[in-house]
């Protein structure tokens, strides 16, 4: 056993194939997927075995890109004969989601602020903090009081339109920023194939229809994805399409109404059955439902599944998100009493913290997977089908 | 009283269970390992070989009866019984839909096995999946599943089954399938199976365990001394050439060393002692832990050049490297003019024709002895690499004697209510030899048809015709 530790040891240590250097966590992967690549009983799975297939060394671009394939669905660790107890003490999902905490520290913009990542906890409460604390201030500023006379639903009686979009405007495009500066940076270190423009509309068409159907927590055989044990349920999966659908029928909503109130000269409060309305109202209880079962089951989730030193940032963009919709749904229902304003101011405080931690919290998984998995059909086109 | 007692917790005995519950018996199965350790060998295993007359979901082509018959005729140098392999060829045909009624899926064969496409279907992540898969169903139709349950005797009445005692607990059952395994992680009984050679070595001693650490043959051991009737010899067993660094047990398929066919094997003594290019690796790599055991020292060296890195299965510890063939020698502590005199022997007898790893190619060795008939290519390209090989057993193939509805034979004749499978009955149908995914394939047709037939031997006790 003393030689095993001792090759455990070399593989889990510099110097690295090519490339720079890999950090203690990096180098956990590039052991993990040494096994794995001598077993690949997984492959089946998901995307990360095939993609590790085709590589016979691990260095550090290729590290980063398989742990952003990887989903955390927990599979390949209840299906592992090399999981502890064994010596050899694999956890792939484990090993990948500590280091994707570093791609999203590493390739942050302005790399500076990366730090907020490893404190996410803290950031997504300081965030929420700060925009409650912006507009209920504002707030009593322009409404000298928490209460309001009833506005039959104007907001803009409270807060004025244009300072609105100024603010959300401002916050958003920055966000929107830094994400693409991230993710660019990133896109170069894993450096895809080059493509012709044939080749590259079917991968990226592919990759889109991966990311939008959350293929890779069906399990491979559709059966979905592993929570508290080795049963395998889609309950996950509905839950992250509750919450992303939803999140996106808030951000329709939001859109429509802009385009109204710009090009329609057609102005808020809109009816209950009016477009931004409805997908507001959809898109809230999307926000509602989803996110509060995402964090049932990450309470419930084996610990061994991933990170737990993450479960912070997991918990707290849960939480926000499902702030975010409890809040709109509330200040929609009271949108014609006395408590217009505070709703309102809270709602807006809530949305305020999603946008500025948006770069740098868990938002960013779904920015860097869609890019790797977009890396994967794009590798999957130049080496056949896999 | 229960119905149905399962010793075991692997494939083989999870398929028992599940078979008896099916048939209405009350059913508890004692698992020895503990939960994190459950299902044998099975969890090591990664597919069934199957035998289909036509394309079957992850299945190409066809892999008639005959077929498959014949591969397993060959592999065992006739040391097998005929009826018994039929009726296990014919039961993989078609247990796999029950196979999925029970939660286990199955996924097209792996990068790097394209030879297995068409006579095996590989399990969706591999046999601990399977495992959990049947244990979650066990579970769920109510089996009385128990781990940490080492099962240390059994008490039989004749050739009846009376109860099984696990520590100072006896537990009483209707009817009985052991299917506990071999006894492949005894060092004891290897050691004592294989004896001292005319050197004066143990080879035991030198054997890694591919397989699970828990298959000590405690009852199997039990069953034999106890008269039931024994089949196989104890020397027999799945092993392959693993890598001489893999742990002592539970190395399971990673530490396999797949890039013999591809270069030279040599000994302690640095001399060639088989044709590395005898066949396709896979029909061939089930010999190779024997062909080690049988070196001195219980050791091999497999010798390639750069051209073969990426052209078989990534090991999973690196190779010693070395940039010239002597400096290889040395790392190997090889002596090193008989490492030359080896490889320039080799070297100069290959004849290279057209080198194809995928077909049986022209690319052979001429005046050599032992030749190599098949990719015989000089290994001249630096750097070069080596991997220490040693025997890596998977399990044992000394088992009890049983018929075709898996009942254990006493003095020739079947035991009413006590039935076996897996692993403990395997060398009814392997007296030697391996070919991949049949452990599976008899494991499944010998639990269900154990179960089956357990539970009938509890729910309709017949007036005792056969003996007990």
């Amino acid at each position: 056993m003393q030689e095993l530790d001792a090759l455990i040891q070399k593989a889990a240590s510099p110097p690295a194939p090519y490339g720079p250097a890999l950090s203690p966590d990096e180098a956990e992967v590039d052991r993990v997927m040494t096994i794995c690549n001598a077993c690949r009983y997984c492959e089946g799975f998901c995307a990360v075995f095939p993609a590790m297939t085709r590589l016979l060394e691990f260095g550090k671009a290729d590290i980063h890109y398989l742990a952003n394939v990887c989903h955390n669905c927990g599979a390949c660790l209840h299906a592992c004969q090399y999981a502890a107890p064994h010596e050899f003490a694999v956890n792939v999902p484990r090993a990948m989601a500590r280091v994707r905490a570093g791609t999203y520290t590493e390739f942050s913009w302005p790399p500076a602020l990366g730090v907020l990542y490893k404190r996410a906890g803290l950031t997504v409460s300081l965030a929420t903090a700060g925009g409650l604390a912006l507009f209920l201030v504002l707030m009593l500023r322009v409404n000298g009081s928490l209460a309001n006379k009833p506005l039959a639903g104007d907001f803009y009686a409270i807060f004025p339109h244009n300072l609105l979009v100024w603010m959300f405007g401002v916050v958003f495009l920055y966000a929107i920023l830094a994400l693409g500066m991230g993710v660019a940076r990133f896109w170069r270190l894993v450096s895809p194939p080059a493509a012709g423009p044939g080749v590259k509309g079917a991968a990226a068409a592919e990759a889109v229809g991966d990311v939008l159907s959350l293929k890779y927590l069906g399990g491979g055989h559709g059966d979905g994805c592993n929570d508290e044990d080795d049963r395998f349920t889609l309950r996950r999966r509905r839950f992250h399409h509750l919450t992303f659908y939803g999140f996106l029928c808030c951000f329709i909503a939001t859109s429509v109404a802009t385009v109204y109130h710009y090009f329609l000269d057609y102005h808020a409060p809109y009816p209950v059955l009016s477009v931004p309305v409805l997908f507001g109202t959809v898109g809230g209880i999307g926000l509602l439902i989803g996110p509060a079962g995402l964090l049932w089951f990450n309470i419930r989730r084996d610990p061994r599944h991933g990170d737990t030193g993450q479960k912070p940032m997991d918990r707290g963009f849960i939480a926000l998100l499902f702030l975010v919709g409890i809040s709109g749904l509330a200040l929609l229902a009271w949108r014609d009493t006395a408590a217009m304003a505070l709703l309102l101011a809270l709602h807006l405080g809530f949305v305020m913290a999603f946008f500025l931690t948006m770069p740098y919290g868990k938002f960013a998984h779904g920015v860097f997977r869609s890019a790797a998995l977009l890396k994967n059909t794009l590798e999957k086109r130049r080496s056949g089908p896999a | 009283m229960l119905d149905v007692l399962v010793i075991g917790g692997g494939n083989a005995a999870l398929c028992a269970a599940l078979m008896a519950r099916e048939a209405g018996a009350e059913v508890m199965l004692l698992e020895a390992a503990p939960k994190d350790w459950r299902g044998g060998n099975s969890q090591h295993t990664r597919n069934l070989r199957c035998m289909h007359d036509a394309p079957q979901d992850v299945l190409v082509d066809a892999y008639p009866e005959e077929e498959f018959w014949q591969d397993l005729l060959k592999v065992t140098g006739g040391r097998t019984d005929e009826p018994l392999a039929r009726l296990a060829i014919r039961a993989s045909s078609d247990c796999r839909d029950w196979m999925r009624k029970h939660g286990v899926r199955f996924q097209r064969s792996l990068s790097g096995t394209l030879h297995l496409a068409r006579t095996n279907a590989f399990f969706m992540g591999g046999g601990k999946a399977l495992v959990n898969a049947y244990y979650r169903s066990a579970e769920n139709l109510g089996v009385r599943i128990r781990y940490d349950a080492p099962v240390d005797g059994l008490e039989l009445d004749g050739g009846r089954f009376v109860a099984a005692r696990v520590g100072k607990e006896r537990i009483q059952a209707r009817a009985c399938v052991v299917a506990a395994g071999g006894f492949e992680s005894n060092r004891e009984w290897l050691r004592e199976a294989w004896g001292e050679n005319a050197a004066g070595e143990w080879p035991a001693d030198n054997f890694l365990i591919r397989g699970t650490r828990f298959n000590k043959g405690v009852l199997l051991k039990d069953l034999l001394d106890a008269g039931a009737d024994a089949v196989g010899d104890p020397t027999q067993f799945h092993c392959v050439a693993i890598d001489a660094r893999a742990p002592l047990y539970d190395g399971g398929i990673c530490t396999r060393i797949d890039c013999v066919s591809l270069g030279i094997a040599v000994n302690r003594d640095a001399q060639r002692f088989y044709d590395e290019g005898e066949d396709f690796w896979p029909k061939r790599y089930a010999i190779w832990g024997r062909l080690v055991a049988q070196q001195p020292g219980q050791i091999g060296y497999s010798i390639i050049d750069s051209k073969s890195v990426g052209h078989f299965m990534p090991p999973v510890f690196p190779g010693e490297k070395a940039d010239t063939l002597p400096a290889l020698a040395a790392k190997l502590g090889l002596d090193e003019a008989s490492f030359m005199r080896t490889v320039d022997d080799y070297n100069a007898a290959c004849r290279v024709g057209r080198f194809n790893h995928e077909v049986l190619d022209d690319c052979h060795t001429e005046g050599l002895a032992p030749p190599k008939t098949h990719w015989a290519r000089p290994l001249d390209q630096a750097p070069y690499y080596a991997y220490a090989l040693r025997p890596g057993v998977t399990f044992t193939y000394l088992g009890v004697k049983i018929d075709e509805h898996a009942a254990v034979h006493f003095s020739g004749r079947p035991s009413a209510n006590l039935f076996a499978a897996g692993e403990m009955m395997a060398g009814n149908i392997l007296g030697q030899g391996y070919t991949a995914g049949v452990g599976m394939s008899i494991g499944t047709a010998f639990g269900r048809i154990a179960g089956a037939r357990a539970a009938a031997a509890a729910l309709r006790p017949e007036p005792a015709q056969a003996i007990g």
